[in-house]
């Protein structure tokens, strides 16, 4: 029996050149977990997002900056949490400063609107802090038959 | 992970037949090739999608930059052979309210 999940950490730098990378290194683990065909092109385009926007905006001309995706793997849901500082970062302490993303302007994080957006929209669930840099936790649940529906809204099945 | 743009030119209209991903890394290549045409008064763009098997809100970004130079120097921009995956995040993000979009969507675009 599992009960502690797994853990995946990538540490790319800040460039477009990688957003590729994690995306499809992502987009492995959610296959490995067993997602759906249109689950995991939700979960990629999320990811990028987050790392785009990280690539865009988290640090000024001339400063090489890396961007931090974690990878929290449980039986019911991925998690994905995407840092962007380079300083090391303990999830445990970050994850109590994190609230719901409604209420929080898009002025305040400093990213755009479509990619902030779209995370909110394909993801279950999205939270965002900007207290030390902007940290992204996502997650997205495995919609098995014997795990109880978390979200209001189900992909239809794909049809063969 | 790249992005092959083909280019056919009839008179004022020109195709570009887009394979692969638009992301941050591919996307400026898309906004060099694609923005020099929207500036030329007259000219038809048709950016022919079906080859697309991955776009997010950069690529989005870059068709919204084009639509906006082909209002503004009266050129036109359509797009078509959407796959099903690339027309939803048009649906979602409520852009397919202001871009011209040719119905008749292709689902076996692999």
């Amino acid at each position: 029996m599992r009960t502690a999940s797994d853990y995946i950490e990538m540490n790319v730098p800040a460039k477009p050149d990688y957003v590729g990378v994690v995306r499809l290194t992502i987009s492995g683990l959610a296959n490995r977990m067993g997602f759906a065909f249109d689950e995991i092109e939700d979960i990629k385009i999320a990811v990028s997002e987050a790392v785009t926007n990280v690539v865009n905006h988290a640090y000024t001309e001339g400063e090489q900056g890396q961007v931090r995706i974690g990878c929290n793997i449980h039986d019911d849901r991925m998690e994905i949490t995407v840092v962007d500082q380079g300083q090391s970062f303990d999830v445990e302490s970050i994850s109590k400063d994190l609230g719901p993303v409604d209420g929080k302007s898009v002025d305040q994080l400093h990213e755009g609107g479509l990619g902030l957006f779209l995370i909110d929209t394909l993801m279950d669930k999205v939270e965002i802090s900007s207290e030390a840099g902007v940290v992204v936790m996502m997650t997205k649940y495995l919609h098995r038959d014997e795990v109880e529906e978390h979200v209001d809204r189900i992909s239809p099945a794909p049809s063969q | 992970m790249n992005l092959q743009i083909n280019q056919d030119q009839i008179n004022e209209t020109f195709e570009l037949q887009l394979t692969g991903e638009v992301d941050a890394y591919t996307a400026p290549k898309l906004k060099e090739v694609m923005l020099p045409l929207t500036e030329t008064e007259g000219n038809i763009i048709i950016v022919d999608l079906s080859g697309i098997e991955y776009m997010d809100s950069t690529g989005l970004g870059i068709f919204v930059g084009a639509l906006k130079s082909s209002k503004a120097n009266n050129s036109s921009l359509k797009l078509r052979g959407m796959t099903e995956r690339v027309k939803r995040i048009f649906e979602i993000t409520g852009l397919t309210e202001v871009m011209d979009i040719e119905s008749g969507v292709k689902g076996e675009a692999l």
